[in-house]
């Protein structure tokens, strides 16, 4: 079995896997990161959605072996200690999940949107952007108005979203 | 997913030769479309080659006369770059309506040609511009490089490096979304050259992308969408499924070529 090493959330790992693993089961069930999840398996949710060397990609649609020495980040790598991320507190505030599957992938998606389109999100640009993941509880409309107000809050570095509110 | 050999190819040489050694190969570069053919198990290969290794394919180049892009170059990448978005903006357009951003961010123009996906949108722009597909043993006009669906006259030892659209004068692409997959249902790009117009169109067709001699011999004497008043596609020959019938297909590749041309115009 080939052998992959790569970060993730900042520590290195290194473990021997089947050539067919993909990321995200590496992510859940080798390193029980299991934040990550799996809606469809098809590349259409985005709930896997995790970074890899910095932009979001699906970890559902890559190999384990194909991120060897890449710098993955997960939901799990996002908060520091106890205070959660500012984006994770946007949708706490804004009620921008119910059953909260696809949050994760939700998280990561809007962090890589700030990263490309800036802190002032309009709700047209979230929503093009939201392309890729989908969420069967909420409607889409507290998701939307999280990101705007995550994105807000990630300029000011207000963990408490004073800033958005 | 069946099981399969892993390579991580460092050159080309290297990968060419893992294709020659192990008949059932394949090559992997973003992924996005074989990965969940793997899954389907539509494809089992007894090897994967990955390209993403290789260094050198990704580059994007801007001369006086065309725009040359890298195989591995992401669909992303092509969307933002300040040299397609100066050399053809339509192109970089159209890399940003493929998928979504995680695709993006992964997929490929390379693996996008040599997939040749009936409702893929870069085979559109390849015929339109009529561009060049560059491999590691020769360099294939796009008009000669698509052979019916998910085909291309691509070797099972060949790798595409480079594709290279000479610059148009104008040139847009209007795409009709499948809202569920994000695939096009019908896209058309249009491009005026200085020596010809082409029309090409994606989506529709039975057998992949094709260009459409009677909207391109209008547009040549004059290029404006009212050329196109009158004229239409046969629905006979076109794709039809649970999204589109022929006929609202056929209807949407005169709507689409109007606007492209409108869009083209600006
Ligand atoms: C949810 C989703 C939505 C999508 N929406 C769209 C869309 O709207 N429009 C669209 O056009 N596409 C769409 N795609 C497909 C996407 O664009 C793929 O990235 C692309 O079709 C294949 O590129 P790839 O780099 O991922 O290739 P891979 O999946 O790695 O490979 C595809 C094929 O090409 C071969 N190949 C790869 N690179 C080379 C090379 N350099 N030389 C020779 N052969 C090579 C492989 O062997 C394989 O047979 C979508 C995909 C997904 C998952
Ligand atoms: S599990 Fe990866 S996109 Fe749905
Ligand atoms: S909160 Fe349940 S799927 Fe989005």
């Amino acid at each position: 079995m080939p052998a992959v090493s790569m970060t993730v959330n900042g520590k290195a790992v290194r473990a021997e896997v089947d050539s067919r693993t993909l990321l995200v089961q590496f992510l859940r069930e080798t390193l029980r990161l299991t934040g990550t999840h799996v809606g469809c398996d098809t590349s259409q949710c985005g709930a896997c959605v995790v970074h890899v060397d910095g932009v979001a990609v699906k970890s559902c649609a890559m190999l384990a072996v194909q991120a060897e020495g890449a710098e993955v980040l997960t939901i799990e790598g996002v908060a520091t200690g106890e205070a959660l991320h500012p984006m994770q507190e946007a949708f706490r505030q804004n009620h921008g999940l119910q059953c909260g599957y696809c949050t994760p992938g939700m998280i990561m998606t809007a962090l890589d949107i700030v990263r490309r389109k800036g802190h002032e999100l309009d709700d047209q640009t979230i929503r093009e952007e939201l392309e890729g993941n989908l969420c069967r509880c909420t409607g889409y409309h507290n998701i939307v108005k999280s990101i705007a107000a995550g994105a807000r809050a990630m300029a000011s570095g207000d963990p408490a979203l004073k800033a958005a509110e | 997913m069946y099981e399969f050999t892993y390579h991580r190819a460092s050159g080309l040489r290297q990968a060419t030769n893992l294709l020659g050694k192990h008949e059932e190969a394949k090559l992997i570069a973003g992924g996005q479309s074989l990965l969940p053919m793997m899954k389907f198990r539509l494809a089992s290969p007894s090897d994967l080659v990955d390209l993403n290794k290789i260094e050198g394919l990704n580059g994007i180049e801007l001369t006086s006369r065309a725009l040359v892009i890298g195989a591995l170059a992401r669909h992303a990448e092509v969307h933002v770059s300040p040299e397609v978005q100066q050399g053809i903006p339509a192109l970089a357009a159209l890399a940003g309506l493929i998928g979504d951003p995680a695709v993006r961010h992964r997929g490929t123009l390379g693996g996008s040609l040599a997939n040749n996906d009936p409702t893929a949108d870069y085979p559109a722009a390849a015929l339109a511009l009529g561009a060049t597909i560059v491999t590691t043993k020769r360099k294939i006009p796009a008009d000669e490089f698509f052979a019916g669906l998910f085909e291309t006259v691509l070797e099972a030892d060949e790798i595409i490096t480079k594709v290279s659209f000479p610059l148009p004068k104008k040139a847009a692409y209007q795409k009709f979304r499948n809202p569920a997959s994000r695939y096009a249902i019908v896209g058309v790009f249009v491009a005026k050259r200085p020596s010809e117009v082409r029309v090409a169109v994606t989506g529709a067709g039975a057998s992949g992308a094709f260009r459409v001699p009677e909207f391109e011999a209008a547009l040549q004497k004059r290029f404006s969408p009212k050329a196109l008043d009158g004229l239409s596609v046969p629905a006979e020959g076109l794709a039809s499924d649970i999204h589109a019938s022929a006929e609202y297909r056929a209807h949407l590749v005169g709507v689409m070529a109007r606007r492209a041309v409108a869009a083209a115009n600006g």
